[in-house]
């Protein structure tokens, strides 16, 4: 079961503001989530690795050679404010 | 109550790789802001990171030079949270399976050998440059991000909470400063921020299991700024406890002027990053092969080229230790010995003349423009008397400015030592003639007065004069009177 306060941190880590009725909502739909997934707990898994990627592959490596980068002009084309060639911020802490 | 001082450390080094840990912008420092970008480190979507080849060899050679196990299954994970210092709102490390665990480092302190654990090594992306408009990060109106340092790689070393002091914690620095230099993977050069320490400290009441609640200390640029904040911390923590009080669990941050440290936010435990793996990467397969490969490239590290220059050498414990903290004084020492024989001699020169001249220019020993052959020609110059050690001084800190070779400085300058009876000679007469008063003085017995007149000479010659050639020829001089 997931708690309401449980609800609250995640939102709070994740930066979503979410009002009472979503709280109860989501609180309510995740125990749900968990719930199911704890089935998946019935499984043996003894002498099972855990998964670290879902392809069978592994050792993609890149030569260290240097390649183009991105213009300036271009890297802020997209950022709603900017000064001195950097992104405007608002204030973090 | 008497309490105990609990020190880990987590050092942040830059690998010296040509490009980006996941993209291939360039990692020089320095450039316009946002113009070492590209789409992968900027984290816009769609785009996939690959990792770099060297950064995996860096960080298995950091390893092993750490007496560190590793790992043949290793993989990339996101350590999710909000800083503008990343794009992704995530940044690339390792959790669960780091590419390097259970090492060491041996220190030397006061009260003997230590061995200090090494937890783990991983790799991971550096975040950008946040500049804060105003006066500090807690008053500013708002910050400017600079991605050019996003993505440039990193391994984070952590240490095992073994260190009890200050002395301990610079002396686990400057032993795995020298480490790293000696495999070439970093500069690792504090003040240009190619070497970050936190401190991770903690009080227990003296004879107590448990560790105490700590706190961790960022943004720490210098030798001197860990050691303040160490003794700084500790008053701290001292006052909080005495007053009955709790310490917070917190990342705190130092403030090098005011020489305070302040509190940052609360310490997020690693659950909070809900860390998962990274689905666009790969997990890592390292062989045997591979790990011995690497191995056998590395060459010898400081605590036993410490060792064998002080048997073979048969120089001071201290100047072994001075000299083996730096890769560049090694180096440096080597050249000079390739070439010339007397090893104290060569230290004495290098603790004393050479590294006075760079710490008053503030200067990186990599930037000394004197070859190791011209310094051991220097040392010859002096061993035959061409030129006094006094002489020696001047060209060697002329050697230092220009790089020149000791004989062209000597030409050039006129400072070859005068060792010719005849030349010297009339010296002695006209300075014995100007100062009857401390021949006098010689004469009734005052041996004092003759190092005045040797004195008198030397000047005379501008430093030029062979001393013991002035000796004799002055003695029997004042001797013949």
């Amino acid at each position: 079961m997931i708690s309401k306060d449980v609800v609250e941190k995640v939102a709070k880590l994740s930066r979503l503001d979410l009002d009472e009725a979503e709280i109860t909502l989501y609180a309510e739909q995740l125990s749900q989530i968990l719930d199911t997934m704890a089935g998946l707990q019935q499984i043996d898994t003894e002498g099972v690795a855990p998964l670290a990627h879902v392809l069978p592959i592994e050792n993609v490596l890149r030569e260290d050679e240097v390649g183009e980068c991105f213009t300036q002009e271009k890297v802020l084309a997209n950022a709603p404010e900017q000064s001195e060639g950097m992104f405007q911020v608002p204030k973090i802490v | 109550m008497d309490y105990e001082v609990v020190i880990g450390c987590e050092v942040h080094v830059e690998l010296k790789t040509k490009t980006k840990i996941f993209c291939n912008c360039p990692t020089d420092f320095g450039g316009e802001p946002n113009t070492h970008v590209c789409p992968v480190c900027l984290g816009l979507p769609g785009t996939l990171p690959v990792l770099n080849k060297k950064v995996l060899e860096y960080a298995i050679k950091a390893g092993l030079a750490m007496n560190c196990e590793i790992a043949h299954f290793s993989k990339f994970d996101r350590k999710n949270y909000f800083y503008p210092d990343l794009t992704k709102a995530y940044q690339i490390s390792q959790f669960d399976l780091p590419i390097c665990k259970h090492g060491y480092i041996d220190i030397e302190t006061s009260e003997g050998a230590r061995r200090i654990g090494i937890t783990r090594i991983h790799m991971e992306e550096d975040a950008g440059k946040l500049v804060h408009q105003g006066a500090t990060i807690t008053t500013s109106a708002g910050s400017l991000a600079d991605y050019n340092r996003a993505g440039v790689p990193l391994i984070e070393i952590v240490s095992e909470p073994d260190m009890r002091s200050a002395e301990d914690v610079l002396a686990f620095l400057t032993n795995l400063k020298a480490i790293i230099e000696y495999t070439g993977v970093s500069d690792a050069r504090m003040e240009q921020g190619s070497l970050r320490c936190d401190v991770n400290l903690s009080l227990r009441p003296v004879g107590q299991k448990e560790f105490g609640t700590r706190a961790e200390i960022k943004n720490l640029n210098s030798f001197r700024a860990v050691e303040r904040v160490i003794k700084y911390e500790i008053e701290r923590q001292t006052d909080i406890l005495e007053d009955g009080g709790k310490v917070v669990q917190e990342t705190r941050t130092w403030d090098d002027g005011k020489g305070m440290t302040f509190s940052l936010r609360s310490k997020e435990d690693s659950d909070e990053y809900r860390y998962f793996p990274d689905p666009d990467l790969t997990p890592i397969v390292v062989t045997d092969a591979y790990i011995e490969e690497l191995r056998a490239s590395l060459p010898e590290m400081p605590q036993v080229k410490r060792q064998r220059m002080i048997e073979e050498d048969g120089l001071p414990e201290y100047d072994a230790g001075v000299i083996t903290a730096s890769k560049a004084l090694v180096d440096f020492y080597d050249g000079v010995r390739a070439h010339y024989t007397d090893a104290k001699k060569i230290s004495n020169w290098i603790m004393v003349e050479l590294l006075a001249k760079v710490n008053a220019d503030g200067i990186d020993l990599s930037e000394v423009k004197i070859q190791p052959e011209q310094m051991a020609a220097l040392l010859k110059l002096v061993d035959s008397g061409e030129i006094s050690g006094k002489i020696a001084k001047k060209v060697f800190s002329e050697m230092f400015a220009t790089g020149k070779d000791p004989d062209t400085i000597i030409k050039e300058q006129g400072l070859v030592q005068i060792s010719d009876e005849g030349a010297l000679k009339n010296m002695v007469a006209a300075v014995v003639e100007a100062n009857p008063k401390s021949v006098e003085d010689y004469k009734a017995g005052k041996k004092k007065a003759m190092g005045f007149l040797v004195g008198q000479i030397m000047k005379e010659s501008k430093g030029q004069a062979n001393p013991a050639v002035i000796n004799k020829l002055l003695t029997e001089k004042l001797d013949s009177m």
